[in-house]
């Protein structure tokens, strides 16, 4: 969709105001940035204890730019102006960000000790592929991932009750979307550390009422896993759920009404219609809910902090207490790099499996 | 069609065996049976919190679990947050640091979405509206930049953050916490404005431009009063995303710009089986997350499924 608009004429002299303009944002930023550098190696001294003068000079420089695409572009200036802020945004928020972190990653740098950053190039990349830890922590990231399909069964059992013919129908819905409001650190402490306390929990009673002797949640490793998941799965399940809701809703009905004249049962018109139509919705949320299951991680900080013995760590947690309780900056952050490169990779090889898939089932 | 004649004879005959209405009501049962259950899965964690919060010692050895019948409500826990109304004129250290996370919490999410929403919603309806070439970059592509964020997990933001602001001298800042925070929901927030867009016919704007509106008049006089639901359902999903959110602001903040999450880990941390203050600081925690989620759902779940699915 685009909206074709009669380019005006634009007077060279605004053009090259605007040209002007940008080169002049450009240039203080970058000088500005350059002499940040040199007051924090010693060269200079300007006195600047932080680095805030280089950020109000990327807020300049950017109004720079907008300003000058507008003089010198005219209308298509001002249409770029919609994409600009949010372009900007991201690319100072996540791009750079993620560069700079490379350059952290090849680092050997403890917060707490006074020697301060030196390169170490692939040591920190050597030490990773020999971190037992960490391996063990991205073993369980693939198990939690496959969790994921049994949340997608258990979601979809749920949407498939809210599509029946039910009384109150919104009700039904309103508590089964109450999970997703509720904050992960929430949810640790009133079931994690509550519900399932061994000694007064009411999830410890009734596994002694029903002849547990003596019921404990996070000593075996996948005991202790299985209730992170549990947890994990009760807050997001919701999310899933609604997504299938909406996919079922918009299924025709006419299809299922013809398959119940011709006499299939239920498990056969679910199996052999409902199923397969809900497939692309399905996919859709099957590959959302990997990707946010991707970034678990405070559930097992807040219950667990990786125990027993890292049986319940996933890759963030994991990172998180590298950083936490050794400040070992440069480590942590090329293991977050290596976790990146493997999910994108992971993400790009699944989206385009699945993209295969289905022309292939079309 | 053949099916809407065959449907009603079809439908006579079901309903005239009896054991088939057994069935149909064997089955109708059985849903209630599946619906009643789900709701005590979904709704005892946060019954057996908000009981909890109101519970002495004895009760909670005792697992005493309904109020008034086995156990009777005390503001024991309300009481140590300075909450209970024996207490609330009463000065309260405890109090005053639970309302100062609070409304760190309340300025982070609120400021988050409201910027997110803003620089979103323009986002996206240029890439609804215009064509765009930056460099090798289309729209589809520019679409995917912004979308592809999501996949970024915070952990990877965590410690270069770290060192950025504390050269920048924004650790332990709402602002510092609201740009993250707005980078994280941005995506979202663009997936469902570009959803809402995309269904405003195009002809609007041509009408719009021919009585002399340029792009931004348009959007803002004419666009934007129509896509109100859409802001409306993504504001309150950042908004809800925001308030929950821990990793960054664990790592982040120190005293200062603790959030509410902050502050109920380390309560959890800290404190061995002292079960009513943890609850009541739970329960307010949850609070006006879950009013959110009984008032505005509607508008949650038009934000969940925006463009995830078309007919």
């Amino acid at each position: 969709m685009a909206i074709a608009s009669n380019q005006s004429a634009i007077a060279p002299l605004r053009r090259s105001w605007g040209r002007g303009l940008i080169i002049a944002g450009t240039l203080l930023f970058i000088l500005t940035a350059l002499a940040q550098a040199l007051n924090a190696a010693g060269i200079l001294k300007l006195g600047l204890t932080n680095w805030r003068p280089t950020l109000f000079a990327f807020l300049v420089f950017a109004v720079a730019i907008g300003a000058g695409q507008v003089l010198m572009r005219g209308q298509a200036g001002w249409r770029a102006l919609f994409i600009l802020p949010a372009g900007l945004f991201t690319v100072a928020m996540a791009i750079f960000p993620t560069l700079f972190g490379l350059s952290i990653a090849f680092t050997d740098w403890n917060l707490a000790s006074l020697t301060g950053q030196k390169f170490n190039g692939l040591d920190n990349l050597f030490q990773l592929l020999r971190d037992p830890f960490y391996w063990n922590a991205m073993v369980n990231m693939v198990i939690y991932v496959l969790f994921v399909l049994v949340e997608y069964a258990i979601a979809f059992a749920l949407a498939l009750l809210l599509n029946a013919e039910i009384r109150a129908r919104k009700f039904w819905r309103v508590v089964f979307l109450i999970p997703l409001m509720l904050s992960p650190v929430a949810v640790s402490w009133m079931v994690g550390k509550s519900m399932l306390e061994y000694r007064f929990g009411p999830v410890a009673r009734f596994a002694r009422w029903i002849g547990f002797q003596n019921p404990s949640f996070f000593t075996d490793p996948w005991v202790a896993r299985i209730w992170i998941e549990i947890m994990d799965a009760w807050v997001s399940i919701p999310f899933v759920m609604i997504l299938l809701l909406a996919g079922l809703q918009a299924l025709p009905k006419e299809i299922t009404e013809a398959a119940k004249v011709d006499g299939a049962s239920p498990w056969q018109r679910f199996w052999q219609i409902t199923f397969p139509l809900m497939l692309p919705v399905s996919l859709t949320a099957i590959v959302l809910r990997i990707i946010f299951k991707l970034k678990l991680a405070d559930i097992i900080i807040t219950v667990t902090s990786g125990g027993p013995g890292g049986a319940t760590d996933s890759v963030s947690s994991f990172i998180y207490r590298e950083y936490r309780d050794r400040s070992n900056v440069g480590y942590g952050t090329m293991l977050a790099m290596f976790y990146l490169v493997v999910i994108v990779i992971f993400i790009t090889v699944l989206l385009n499996v699945l993209s295969k898939r289905m022309r292939r089932m079309t | 069609m053949a099916t809407e004649a065959a449907a009603a004879p079809a439908h006579m005959a079901d309903s005239g065996t009896a054991a088939r209405r057994l069935k149909h009501t064997a089955g109708q049962v059985g849903i209630y049976a599946a619906l009643v259950f789900w709701a005590f899965v979904s709704l005892f964690p946060v019954y057996w919190t908000i009981t909890t919060s109101m519970k002495v010692a004895k009760d909670v050895q005792l697992g005493r679990m309904v109020p008034w019948v086995d156990f009777q409500p005390n503001w024991l826990g309300w009481r140590s947050l300075g909450l209970s109304p024996d207490t609330i004129g009463n000065v309260s250290t405890v109090r005053d640091e639970f309302l100062n996370r609070f409304l760190n919490s309340i300025f982070t999410a609120f400021g988050a979405s409201a910027l997110a929403v803003l620089i979103g919603a323009l986002a996206a309806y240029g890439l609804s509206r215009f064509t765009y070439r930056f460099l090798w970059m289309k729209n589809q592509d520019l679409s995917f930049f912004f979308l592809s964020q999501l996949i970024l997990p915070p952990v990877v933001l965590a410690l270069p953050f770290l060192v950025l602001y504390r050269e920048l001298a924004l650790l332990d800042t709402t602002v510092g916490l609201v740009l993250l925070y707005t980078l994280t929901v941005l995506p979202i927030v663009i997936w469902i404005m570009k959803d809402q867009f995309d269904t405003i016919p195009i002809e609007l704007d041509e009408a719009a431009q021919v009585d002399g509106l340029g792009p931004w008049g348009t959007f803002f006089r004419i666009i934007l009063p129509m896509a109100l639901p859409g802001m409306v359902a993504a504001f309150i999903l950042s908004l809800i995303l925001c308030w929950n959110e821990y990793f960054f602001a664990a790592l982040l903040t120190g005293s200062q710009a603790k959030t509410l999450p902050v502050m109920v880990a380390s309560q959890t941390g800290s404190q061995g089986i002292n079960w009513w203050s943890m609850a009541a600081l739970s329960t307010a925690a949850i609070a006006p997350l879950v009013l959110v989620g009984v008032l505005l759902e509607r508008f949650i779940i038009r934000g969940l499924t925006a463009g995830s699915v078309k007919g």
